[in-house]
């Protein structure tokens, strides 16, 4: 089985996020790491891969930058990565995400395209979806668990009430939640080889895209404050402010 | 007056609480026609026209995945009509429809919006970095617009009004990007439904093991409430996915929120900030929890949930 990841690299969510001043966008470091989210998918995606004697293959979109995310992904097993890495891409909205990545996967060839619900630092939500309309294929989404084979995929889509058993042909879009399967750590000998396997990097005209990005941050302002809480040290008896003020709050 | 579409999905035989939210805005900005995907009934409709709905566009995929037919169809009624604006839930199933849509007829979404205007062109507002900053963002050019709203960012008020025109909608058949749902399986719960709850009682890491999630249930049962978790520990395994609070997962706005052992990150602060009153028990006193915390005790839920819960039941027993 041909296996498409989609990954994202992002800045650390550990460090504090900063936006441009002017263009109201997030400042991109050199060093970017992979999105916590996608180490699911492409567990997912070698899990799958491996059943079936086939390949991953990552795709990405965004400044590349040093690499390291893309590195984290390929040390963990998957066999080569694609980005596109292109200045006009800047403040791309999902539908030109989609429209990238969509063209970059319709020329590797798939089954199955893996992606996270949604990435971490831009939450969407919405780019697997897209990616699966662009493709003419369906999208199997919020999957808590996923198995495929014989040119089908069955997933435990996620509801508001519990979860659906949805299933479709290949090829098909799968847009994975964290807790899917347990992401692998990579081995020595993983990060080694990750070194030498091969990225493709592509700019926009390679695709023979043209982006026509149309949304803007007009601004942005800090949040109306919270008025600042109580905080005290439980002594013990700190179980006895909470009954306090439930019963102020005629809770009880 | 603006043509504002806005999608509404149905539940236990009525629209979503979250539709409602969303056509309650919606009257506010024009004429309301409502997206409906469910089995439909008289009552359902009669409730949109009590919610200001003058129009229906029913849709029933039976038991195919609905993303890829419904997507299609709205998109037909789209360049029929071209109206001004699309309003979505940022639900999963509004998710899928409006991506899909979006992407079919090339337009712009504007996601997790929790405030939308419209004047000519669109408007947004966005709660980012865990809601300390709002960002206000446009889409440049002729609509229609997408806009996908985070729950609960409007009240549901009926405003009064006749049944609407209901129009059912024939699915057209979408080949190779059709999937079906052969099973649907109901977490079964106890106590009230989380979304609606007065009372909220949640869980996160700091609770250490799977089994202290018990100390968070107990703690519920006696205040009536609902049990959250944080993300954290769904993916971990040790509660549903039915009950995570956050960014994925449910957005919630109860009386009283008590945070048992959670940090607060950014992903889990979006779902609950907004609750009246915050209760937070953290052993750190660093955790980004605290900043939104009406009472904070720093200590050990291990201990102060066992107390907290005996004080109740005395209360309760008496």
């Amino acid at each position: 089985m041909q296996v498409v990841v989609c990954a994202k690299q992002i800045p650390d969510p550990a460090t504090p996020y900063e936006l441009e001043p002017d263009t109201h966008l997030l400042v991109r470091p050199t060093e970017q790491i992979l999105d916590d989210t996608d180490r699911y998918g492409v567990e997912m995606g070698l899990q799958l891969a491996q059943a079936s004697e086939g390949t991953v293959t990552l795709v990405s979109m965004g400044p590349a930058g040093n690499m390291q995310g893309i590195r984290q992904a390929l040390a963990m097993g998957a066999d080569k990565a694609v980005i596109v890495d292109d200045p006009s891409l800047r403040g791309s909205d999902a539908l030109t995400t989609a429209r990238v990545l969509a063209e970059v996967i319709k020329r590797e060839g798939f089954d199955l395209v893996i992606a996270g619900t949604e990435s971490t630092d831009g939450y969407s939500g919405v780019v697997p979806q897209m990616v699966a309309e662009l493709l003419g294929v369906p999208a199997l989404t919020y999957a808590t668990a996923v198995t495929a084979g014989d040119g089908s995929v069955t997933i435990h889509r996620q509801t508001a009430a519990g979860y659906d058993i949805v299933e479709a042909d290949l090829p098909a879009v799968v847009s994975v939640t964290a807790g899917v399967v347990e992401p692998r750590y990579p081995t020595f000998k993983g990060i080694m080889e990750a070194k030498k396997k091969p990225v493709e990097t592509l700019s926009v005209s390679d695709l023979g895209l043209e982006p026509d990005i149309r949304q803007k941050v007009v601004s942005v302002e800090p949040a109306p404050e919270r008025q600042a809480g109580e905080i005290v040290e439980d002594d013990g008896e700190a179980y006895l402010r909470i009954v306090e003020l439930l019963e102020k709050v005629k809770v009880i | 007056m603006a043509d504002v579409w806005v999608f509404c999905q149905e539940a236990g035989g009525e629209p979503t609480s979250l539709g409602l939210e969303l056509l309650t805005k919606a009257r506010e900005l024009g004429d309301v026609t409502a997206l409906y995907l469910g089995s439909g009934s008289d009552a359902a409709f009669a409730t949109l026209g009590d919610y200001g709905v003058s129009r229906v566009y029913h849709f029933d995929p039976g038991d195919e995945l609905a993303s890829g037919p419904v997507a299609a169809a709205i998109a037909d009624l789209v360049e029929e009509h071209r109206p001004d604006l699309l309003v979505f839930g940022q639900g999963y199933d509004d998710r899928d429809i409006a991506g899909r849509l979006a992407a079919r007829l090339g337009l712009s979404v504007l996601s997790n919006a929790v405030d939308v205007a419209i004047d000519g062109a669109v408007t947004t507002r966005h709660e980012i970095f865990g809601g300390s900053q709002i960002a206000t963002a446009t889409v440049e050019g002729d609509g229609p617009y997408v806009v996908l709203v985070r729950p609960k960012s409007f009240p549901a008020e009926p405003a009064g009004g006749p049944p609407p025109s209901v129009t059912s909608v024939e699915l057209p058949d979408v080949g190779a990007a059709k999937a079906r749902v052969t099973g649907s399986h109901v977490e079964e719960r106890e106590g009230p439904q989380l979304e609606d709850a007065a009372v909220v009682v949640a869980g996160g890491r700091g609770l250490g093991n799977p089994e202290a999630f018990e100390l968070v249930e107990r703690v519920a049962k006696t205040l009536g409430a609902a049990t959250g978790a944080t993300r954290a520990i769904v993916d971990a395994g040790w509660v549903p996915y039915a009950k995570q609070v956050g960014q994925t997962g449910k957005t919630v706005k109860p009386d009283v929120y008590i945070a048992c052992g959670i940090s607060g990150a950014m992903q889990h602060l979006v779902g609950m900030k907004d609750s009246k009153t915050i209760i937070a028990i953290n052993k750190d006193p660093e955790a980004p929890i605290f900043s939104v915390a009406d009472l904070g005790i720093v200590g050990d839920v291990h201990k102060v949930l066992p107390k907290l819960a005996e004080a109740l039941e005395a209360r309760a027993g008496g």
